[in-house]
């Protein structure tokens, strides 16, 4: 790890301000992902700006009838709030899907969207890795790669996002608002968060330095049956191998959004018009255009496997 | 003592502490936090400062330079200790990966450097500064490739182990009904919680380790040819082990590099091995490939049995031998068991719990299950039916006591093994397939000499010194029942002292061998205090009993205490009598998954083990033992893998994250039977060892019981969603 400083933020505005001015400063929220990173030297802030004081961690009722989740929300209170759990519950089984009980406990709303990817390469910071030095080479394209991605992937890179949160934000609409050094606010459809590697795959959202998430706005509730399953190795405690978030209605429409195998939580809208065709269809419209590897081909027909089960259980 | 031929009745037939249930005497300090561990002896010596340990980039070819200047004069650093500085250190013997010294490079994460600072952060920080470029070398990374250039060119086996007995190749041939199958087993790693980590201190020439070690008097023979000094000059002390599993019968880098950081800084120093090194840089188990082929009867009677196993290693190293209980487990007059080891440049793979049969029971209990299936018979009848009279492997040799059969019938009955149906695919529960399966296991029962020395003081108290170690195994608890049973007082009277090179030597903890080898030592040495209090008082040590705390011949009765101080010391050995008997330790294993039809996943919902392994000394911690062992070998089954980058020749998931091992949402029930036996070949007590056992067999009662849920057989482990839904029936 690296020497650096660190300062508690009093307000959004200040700590996107401070953190605009200094190059090498990065905001903390609960550290799971960023402090990891930074034993490992993946991750070199000079400067670190805690945002742990500021007054985001409420869930809030909006005009529209949807829901306002403030950046510091904890992923244990996110999951268990009773309106979440009536109207969202994608969110709340996705939320549960992920980490530990101890790390979803300090886990943020705003944290875990930034959360970074898991590719082992990635985390050997002996290997060749275009996300963590650009221009190095990808070790993980024609390596172990058997986690990684199989769609909207590039040749620079082939990670995922590895979270499970935004796989169900990514179904229920939900629009990512933020705050910028110079007071101004936005309001980003989590469909458009998240870029696609490129040839710049150390660049991984639109936000720009300095940019504070303040919080995340659901839409008012969808109705519908919620699902999210998630396909892992062992029972809990893993990331997704494939993870599938659905909403579907009592005449068979919806929508789907897949884990585990893009950089961004993969939702296409062909994909949802399908869905009365059943999975086959639905996979063959989210996965067009896949590049897969011999170890993780698996993916697709696992991510239709999982959705025929959801499917399914959605009929009986 | 020695143990020249096998017991009658003993005390232990009638013993009131030996064999009961009994809370494990550490226990309290274990969950209190107050059993310390390697790195948190703090009090041990003052000024103790830390060192960060550099791995290798690269898995082959050496150094060309090293630059650590940056390093040196970082904040808090006072010594860099660089393997281009040192020359290369003596060998351990019993390792074939050298530890440290010298720019060459034999695998992936191998120790280049140490980093000594006053902070462990400044350690680390200063680490990653060392600046170091490579003269890489080609590798040969892949166990497949070696073992199919083996098949055309002998001379890529560089050591067999092969078994013959009768003429296999005719008896298979003619054979009407034939099994011939082969399966792969991955890299596997420890992962045991507690990483390797020592602190050391040096008194002029005297060093003293604190550290995490499973084999303390190995330990200390290692550090004295590493380091080339006299043996005599060294302590080791390892009174709490998270864990080892084979991992840490060895002293790793972190003891070594300790030493010669503590030296250089002139400082105590303390290192634990980073886990992400643990992995590439110590030892693993060897992935394996292996062919069975059994030829039987149309009524499942065995004629041939052959198997065969290839694993591959640094050179000089070890091989897996996967065939090892195939020797032991079914009657097949014509049989060949053999293990070839070829070469690799992968880290170095040893010992890890049950080495060879763990791995072994993946191929040979699913390849009898397929040869039941073949049959049409019950899996576990065709075990019966195949039970074998002597050593199949070497028919003149006895077993010394054996209850296979048994564990299969107690294990049916308990499991309720008559509701299993056996066309596979037939039992849906939702979107559950459900199914059962068997197998048996077999594990060696190794015996190791072992001393202690046991003393009563002046209050009638008894203290036992050896230098056996507790892994987490429960080794306190059963040497604390021995001496108290031996010497007649209550448990609570009775103080261990484990895991301190300057104690007795003992056989240690390793293959299975710690319970039964380390109790009959303090057996030993309690039967010469007995005789020494005995004489004492004037009685006649035949006649005179201990009970109560109260020593009594005819009509005198003395209080213990009155013998004390008194110390006596003695170790167990024991005669050729035992090489006319196979010992070894029993086992039915039973599994009941559930596999979701459209995901794959594998859940397990009940799991049994029965057991016949002689006395049991502690049920409660004994259970403990098996119980673990179950969990590691669903691991072997389901999830755990050192995946291997063939370019780049390393273990690719080198953390907890990526290397994964169960938790407890896998598993629901675990059960475990004891048999009441009895063997009194091995050792007084007539007990042996569990800790191995329970790793043997599970894992393939699980594979079989996917196989009765699913009708899909996947030969190549772990057995994991991919594998499994490329063939199990399209569910769109
Ligand atoms: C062992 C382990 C297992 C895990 N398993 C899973 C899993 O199965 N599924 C899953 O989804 N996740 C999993 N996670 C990831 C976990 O969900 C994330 O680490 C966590 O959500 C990150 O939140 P945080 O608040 O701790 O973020 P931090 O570590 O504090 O921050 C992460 C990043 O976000 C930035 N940041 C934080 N807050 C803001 C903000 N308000 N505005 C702008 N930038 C911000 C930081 O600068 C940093 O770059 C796992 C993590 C661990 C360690
Ligand atoms: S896939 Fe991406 S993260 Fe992984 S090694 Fe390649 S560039 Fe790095």
């Amino acid at each position: 790890m690296r020497s650096f400083t660190y300062e508690r933020a009093t307000s959004p505005q200040q700590a996107a301000a401070i953190v605009a001015e200094r190059k090498g400063a990065k905001f903390l929220a609960g550290g799971t992902n960023l402090l990891d990173l930074m034993k490992l030297e993946i991750e070199t802030p000079t400067h670190l700006v805690d945002v742990q004081d500021l007054d985001l961690d409420m869930i809030e009722e909006t005009a529209e009838g949807g829901l306002r989740i403030g950046a510091l929300v904890s992923n244990t209170a996110l999951s268990a709030d009773p309106r979440v759990m009536r109207d969202y519950a994608v969110l709340s089984r996705a939320v549960q899907a992920g980490a530990s009980g101890q790390l979803r406990n300090k886990a943020t709303t705003g944290g875990n969207l930034l959360q970074r990817t898991r590719c082992p390469y990635f985390y050997d910071t002996n290997m060749p890795c275009n996300k963590r030095s650009p221009g190095s080479g990808c070790a993980a394209s024609a390596g172990y790669s058997r986690q990684l991605g199989v769609v909207g992937i590039s040749e620079d890179c082939i990670a995922t996002y590895p979270g499970d949160m935004a796989v169900a934000l990514a179904v229920l609409d939900a629009v990512v608002e933020t705050i910028r050094p110079d007071g101004t606010s936005r309001s980003i459809p989590l469909g458009d968060f998240h870029l696609l590697w490129g040839d710049t795959p150390d660049k991984e959202t639109v936000l720009e330095h300095g940019e504070l998430i303040t919080g995340v706005v659901l839409p008012k509730p969808p109705g519908g049956q919620h699902y999210y399953h998630k396909v892992r190795d062992r029972a809990s405690y893993a990331f997704a191998l494939v993870s599938v978030a659905a909403v579907l209605q009592p005449d068979g429409t919806g929508r789907v959004a897949f884990g585990g195998v893009a950089p961004r939580p993969w939702r296409k809208d062909e994909a949802d018009a399908a869905l009365t065709q059943g999975a086959k269809a639905v996979v063959e419209q989210a996965f067009a255009g896949s590049a897969t590897r011999d170890d993780n081909k698996y993916k697709i027909a696992l991510a239709e496997r999982t959705l025929a089960g959801i499917l399914a259980e959605a009929r009986s | 003592m020695k143990y020249e031929a096998p017991v009658g009745k003993t005390i232990f037939d009638d013993a009131k502490i030996v064999g009961k249930s009994t809370r494990r005497i550490d226990g309290p300090l274990k969950t209190s936090g107050m059993a310390p561990y390697a790195y948190e002896r703090h009090d041990v010596a003052s000024g103790q400062v830390y060192g960060y340990i550099v791995g290798s980039a690269i898995a082959k070819g050496r150094i060309a330079s090293m630059d650590l200047e940056e390093a040196r004069s970082a904040p808090g650093v006072l010594a860099v200790i660089a393997a281009t500085e040192t020359d290369p250190l003596g060998s351990s013997n019993f390792n074939t990966a050298p530890l440290f010294g010298g720019p060459e490079i034999t695998h992936y994460h191998q120790a280049i450097a140490c980093v000594v600072a006053e902070t462990f952060e400044q350690a680390r920080a200063a680490a990653a500064l060392i600046r170091t470029t490579y003269d890489r070398d080609e590798g040969e990374y892949s166990l497949s490739r070696t073992v199919e250039q083996a098949a055309s060119d002998t001379s890529k086996i560089v050591s067999e182990n092969v078994v013959r007995n009768g003429d296999f190749e005719s008896a298979f041939a003619a054979a009407a009904v034939q099994i011939d199958q082969t399966y792969t087993t991955p890299d596997e790693s420890h992962a045991m919680m507690e990483p390797f980590a020592t602190i050391a201190a040096w008194e002029g020439d005297k060093l003293t380790l604190w550290t995490s070690n499973q084999m303390i008097a190995w330990g200390r023979a290692a550090m004295a040819s590493i380091l080339r000094m006299p043996k005599e000059n060294i302590r080791l002390d390892s009174p709490y082990l998270g864990g080892g599993f084979g991992g840490k019968l060895w002293v790793r880098v972190d003891a070594v590099l300790a030493a010669l950081a503590a030296k250089a800084a002139g400082r105590p120093v303390k290192i634990m091995m980073q886990r992400a090194l643990t992995y590439n840089n110590a030892t693993h188990r060897h992935a394996t490939i292996q062919r069975v082929r059994i030829g039987a009867d149309k009524n499942g009677k065995i004629a041939a049995i052959a198997h065969e196993c290839w694993s591959g290693n640094l050179t000089g190293g070890m091989d897996e031998n996967g065939a090892a209980q195939t020797r032991a487990l079914y009657a097949g007059p014509d049989n060949l068991t053999a293990s070839y080891l070829t070469e690799l440049d992968l880290p170095e793979a040893n010992a890890m719990r049950a080495p060879g049969e763990a791995p072994g029971h993946l191929a040979i209990e699913v390849a009898m299950d397929e040869l039941a299936e073949q049959l049409g018979m019950d899996p576990i009848e065709l075990r019966i039916l195949n039970e074998p009279e002597t050593l199949p492997s070497n028919p003149s040799i006895k077993f010394s006591d054996r209850h296979l059969v048994e564990c299969l019938r107690v294990g049916a009955e308990s499991f309720g093994w008559a509701n299993r149906k056996s066309r596979p695919g037939t039992v849906r529960e939702g979107r559950w397939m459900v199914g059962m399966g068997v197998a048996a296991g077999y594990r060696g029962a190794l015996i190791m000499k072992s001393g202690a020395r046991v003393s009563i003081d002046a209050r009638g108290k008894i203290s036992v010194e050896t230098d056996m170690t507790d892994i987490g195994t429960g080794s306190y608890t059963i040497i604390a029942q021995t001496a108290a049973e031996c010497m007649g007082v209550a448990l609570e009277d009775v103080s261990v002292d484990l895991g301190d090179s300057r104690s007795p030597v003992s056989a240690g903890s390793g293959g299975q061998w710690g319970a039964a080898s380390s109790t009959a030592g303090v057996y030993a040495a309690c039967v010469e205090l007995r005789r020494m209090v005995t004489e004492k008082f004037g009685y006649d040590p035949e006649t005179a009993s201990f009970a109560d705390g109260m020593v009594r011949d005819a009509n005198v009765v003395r209080a213990l205490s009155e013998a004390g101080p008194l110390s006596a010391e003695d170790t167990m050995t024991y005669g050729d009598f035992q090489k006319e008997y196979d010992m070894g330790t029993y086992a039915s294993h039973f599994a009941e998954v559930a596999v979701d039809a459209y995901t794959g996943e594998v859940r397990i919902r009940r799991m049994l083990a029965v057991c016949d392994a002689g006395r049991i000394l502690n049920p409660l911690t004994a259970r403990s033992q098996v119980i673990g062992a179950m969990v590691m070998a669903a691991g072997a089954a389901l999830t755990e893998e050192l995946a291997v980058d063939k370019r780049f020749g390393f273990f690719v998931n080198h953390d907890m994250a990526g290397y994964e091992v169960p938790v407890h949402a896998d598993i629901g029930q675990q059960s475990v039977i004891f048999l009441d036996t009895l063997d009194g070949v091995i050792a007084p007590l007539k007990a042996k060892g569990v800790g191995e056992l329970g790793i043997c067999g599970p894992g393939a009662a699980i594979a079989n019981a996917i196989y009765n849920a699913t009708g899909v057989r996947v030969r190549d482990y772990p057995i994991t969603v991919d594998k499994l839904i490329a063939e199990m029936p399209d569910v769109a």
